[in-house]
């Protein structure tokens, strides 16, 4: 199950070229999946502070829910978002991004999801993103 | 008040390329009124979301509409608040009506409709080809940040 959570998870990754374009990678416990963003220069939204594009926030926790439902329904297909609303605590500073999505709901078309981002410590979250994605079918 | 746009035209166009991520995914200045902006992002492989289909990504879409939400305050607050100032998000709702065309960019147009001496109210819209058939609208607020005076 692990093995094919993991080659779920490699084959939405490698397929999306947006994903290559953030830059972000992910790691699997199980069929948990915890989202990697790097920072790189082409991130940043504010060059004072500097701080990562609030879109870029956003975006992040949105690819971070749709590679978790990959995992968990079994396809490399991307489901497709319904609507998100992203929750801004910190600024993200200049430095890497973790985020790791809990489905609190899978039904037969829908999914609720909450994603939380954070940098150097869990405790202290940057940003939160809840969303509804509807579930591609795959058969 | 022409001088006014024109000045507000160059902010446009500098937040609209200067800004690193602005720049990395395209944005092109299109205009600026009274509380409210337009920003463009040409359609590019590398953003896509969708494979299969060939559709830019969602997190495009995110970034354009926060970006134009900012254009929208920056405009709304000139001539009212004098000092410079930052914007940072507190929250961006964005409803997903339907996906762009495929191979499409993608147009977003945010009206600043309340901006008071920290918070900023904003409404934008993002379609693909036409204006009247849009593919994702949104809502935020902001915090007005950095301000030295006033």
């Amino acid at each position: 199950m692990s093995e094919d959570a993991a080659g779920q998870l490699e084959a939405f990754l490698q397929r999306v070229p947006y994903v290559r374009f953030l830059g972000m990678r992910a790691e699997l416990s199980g069929d948990e999946l915890t989202a990697i963003l790097p920072f790189a220069p082409h991130l940043v939204g504010n060059t004072m502070i500097p701080a990562l594009h609030g879109g870029v926030i956003g975006a992040f926790l949105e690819v971070t829910a749709l590679a978790q439902l990959s995992v968990t329904q079994g396809s490399a297909r991307v489901h497709k978002t319904i609507d998100i609303t992203v929750e801004y605590l910190r600024p993200g500073r200049a430095q890497t991004t973790y985020a790791r999505a809990d489905l609190r709901k899978v039904g037969r078309r829908v999914a609720n999801v909450h994603v939380e981002a954070w940098q150097e410590a869990r405790d202290t979250p940057v940003a939160f993103l809840r969303g509804h994605f509807l579930l591609s079918g795959d058969t | 008040m022409a001088a006014d746009l024109e000045f507000l035209r160059q902010i446009g166009q500098h937040m609209a390329t200067t800004v690193p991520q602005a720049a990395a995914l395209g944005f092109r200045f299109v205009s600026v009124d009274h509380g409210k902006g337009v920003i463009e992002v040409p359609w590019r492989d590398d953003l896509v979301g969708d494979p299969d289909t060939g559709v830019i990504a969602g997190g495009v879409v995110t970034s354009l509409l926060d970006h134009t939400c900012g254009l929208a305050i920056t405009a709304a607050a000139y001539g009212q608040i004098d000092s410079p100032f930052g914007t940072a998000t507190l929250d961006l709702r964005i409803d997903y009506m339907r996906p762009a065309a495929p191979r499409a960019g993608v147009t977003a147009e945010a009206h600043c409709y309340k901006l008071t001496r920290s918070v900023a109210f904003v409404r934008a819209e993002a379609w693909d080809e036409v204006r009247e058939d849009l593919i994702a609208t949104a809502q935020g607020a902001f915090m007005l940040t950095g301000r030295t005076g006033g």
